[in-house]
């Protein structure tokens, strides 16, 4: 079986980062996994502005973020990339296999960083009650439709979730034609940045109605509507406050969930409320040379503290290479 | 006339008060805790202008769409126009991230911009 000093899984911020930071602290045999065929991760969707102002002191948007990070990954030839590469097992001995083309790869690690970030809750996990048609998108998936695919969802929506990427979307899917006729939030305020209520909804004059549910999508093979009920300070429904919009597509946008099912099937130990790892130390996990970092870790809303506290995972997989742990 | 918004320059996000001469012309601001807040009011409302990002089609490239950012904020106004004119390019030979792909768009004296990397479509594997 290959060995390697450190194999880090997942090419998005944070595996870069941390890959680099690895290297710069000085390690010098590094693997980088990354299942899609470019690295970047999650940015390489999130064409929209907003990224890097803490880190590179510019407003910079994810692809222009993600290839500044790409170019020092390159500029390292101590990390080798592998594309295509989908990591279907890690186990406590630092074994990891991966599917690339053709081929199923197995290779034994002195060290482990994990970053696979994160996936998006579904319209399964908060209940909507209705039918079942098609239109009903996670709005991270209508990001990645609409920026990477060049395909239109939809022609009038609705917008489940207030937060950032609800809004980003509502701004994307106007700006391509689409009628969005509200968002609706069942807070009392937005998770999302005023710059974005602002920008995203009022420039285009798309309503948005906090302390709203929605309490019915309906629609035989294709979603026709949904209905909107406002909810009082306990989120009960408020009778006779329903109204009801017809639309063709409904986005969720109600939040991410980190992804550890490597990890946890590794043995390691996952806290069941955040889905996250339990660790006694920053950016580790309960396996000894098994790290995690970037959405993986945790959900970060900005990602200048990805690379941040994910560099801090490359130097702690360095400190116990060092350590001489085999 | 007075007109009521929220400044976005900071995540405090002031209620600003506006007193405006006519639709176009601020007389006075009120409401802003740091000198942004009144910039951003004037701006706003004077000469509102957006950075447009979105994305075009490609031809024979390794992804079916590039992403685009405008090189500098254009008014808002023009938005639409502008995403009417960015459906009708197509770009098939490979860029750098920063270089143009419309230059003097729509005359408004900025360009369209790659903001990552696209190369030509890898030959299609066998498998
Ligand atoms: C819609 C949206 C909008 C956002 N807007 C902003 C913003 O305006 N400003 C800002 O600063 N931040 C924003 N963020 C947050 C920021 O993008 C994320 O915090 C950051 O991208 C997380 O990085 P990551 O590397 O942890 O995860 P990801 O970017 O998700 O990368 C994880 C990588 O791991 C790979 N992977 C997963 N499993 C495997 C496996 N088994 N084998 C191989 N590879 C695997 C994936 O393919 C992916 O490339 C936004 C996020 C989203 C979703």
């Amino acid at each position: 079986m290959k060995k390697r000093d450190l194999v880090v899984v997942g090419g998005g911020p944070a595996g870069m980062a941390a890959a680099r930071a690895a290297r710069d602290a000085g390690v010098r045999d590094i693997l980088l996994i990354e299942r899609d065929s470019h690295l970047g991760g999650i940015l390489n969707q999130c064409i929209h502005p907003g990224f890097g102002l803490h880190r590179f002191k510019a407003e910079l948007t994810g692809p222009e973020y993600a290839d500044r990070f790409v170019k020092m990954t390159a500029a390292a030839p101590e990390i080798e990339v592998s594309l295509r590469s989908f990591v279907v097992k890690l186990t406590p001995e630092k074994r990891v296999s991966y599917l690339r083309p053709g081929a199923l790869e197995e290779v034994e690690a002195r060290a482990v960083i994990m970053a696979t970030g994160c996936r998006e809750r579904t319209r399964e996990m908060i209940p909507i009650p209705g039918t079942r048609p098609a239109g009903v998108y996670p709005a991270g998936l209508a990001q990645k439709m609409i920026n990477m695919e060049g395909w239109i969802p939809g022609r009038e929506a609705v917008i489940v979730g207030s937060g950032d990427i609800g809004l980003i979307m509502a701004r994307r899917m106007a700006l391509e034609g689409v009628k969005v006729k509200a968002v609706i939030e069942i807070q009392d305020k937005t998770r999302g940045l005023v710059r974005n209520v602002v920008q995203c909804l009022e420039d285009f004059g798309i309503p948005l109605y906090m302390r709203h549910k929605v309490a019915r999508i309906y629609g035989r093979d294709r979603v026709e509507g949904v209905d909107v009920v406002r909810v009082d300070d306990n989120l009960a429904a408020v009778p006779g406050s329903e109204f009801s919009l017809a639309c063709d597509t409904v986005l969720v946008s109600v939040g991410l969930i980190p992804e550890n099912e490597l990890l946890e099937a590794a043995g390691a130990a996952i806290d069941p409320r955040t889905n996250g790892p339990v660790s006694a130390e920053l950016k580790g996990t309960s396996i000894p040379g098994v790290f995690a970092c970037g959405n993986s870790f945790k959900v970060y809303d900005l990602v200048d503290w990805v690379s941040r506290d994910s560099e801090l995972a490359g130097k702690a997989a360095a400190a116990y290479l060092a350590g001489g742990a085999r | 006339m007075k007109k009521t918004m929220t400044c976005i320059e900071c995540p405090r996000g002031c209620a600003l008060e506006v007193t405006l001469e006519n639709e176009w012309k601020v007389s006075a601001v009120a409401g802003h805790q740091c000198p942004r807040g009144e910039k951003y009011a004037r701006q706003e409302i004077e000469a509102p202008t957006r950075t447009l990002t979105t994305a075009v089609l490609t031809r024979g490239l390794e992804l079916r769409m590039l992403p685009v950012r405008t090189s500098a904020p254009i008014p808002k106004g023009r938005l639409m126009d502008a995403m009417a004119a960015v459906k009708k390019i197509v770009v098939s030979s490979p860029v750098e991230a920063g270089q143009a792909v419309a230059e003097n768009f729509l005359g408004l004296g900025v360009d369209l911009v790659a903001t990552r990397p696209l190369g030509p479509a890898p030959e299609s594997p066998a498998n």
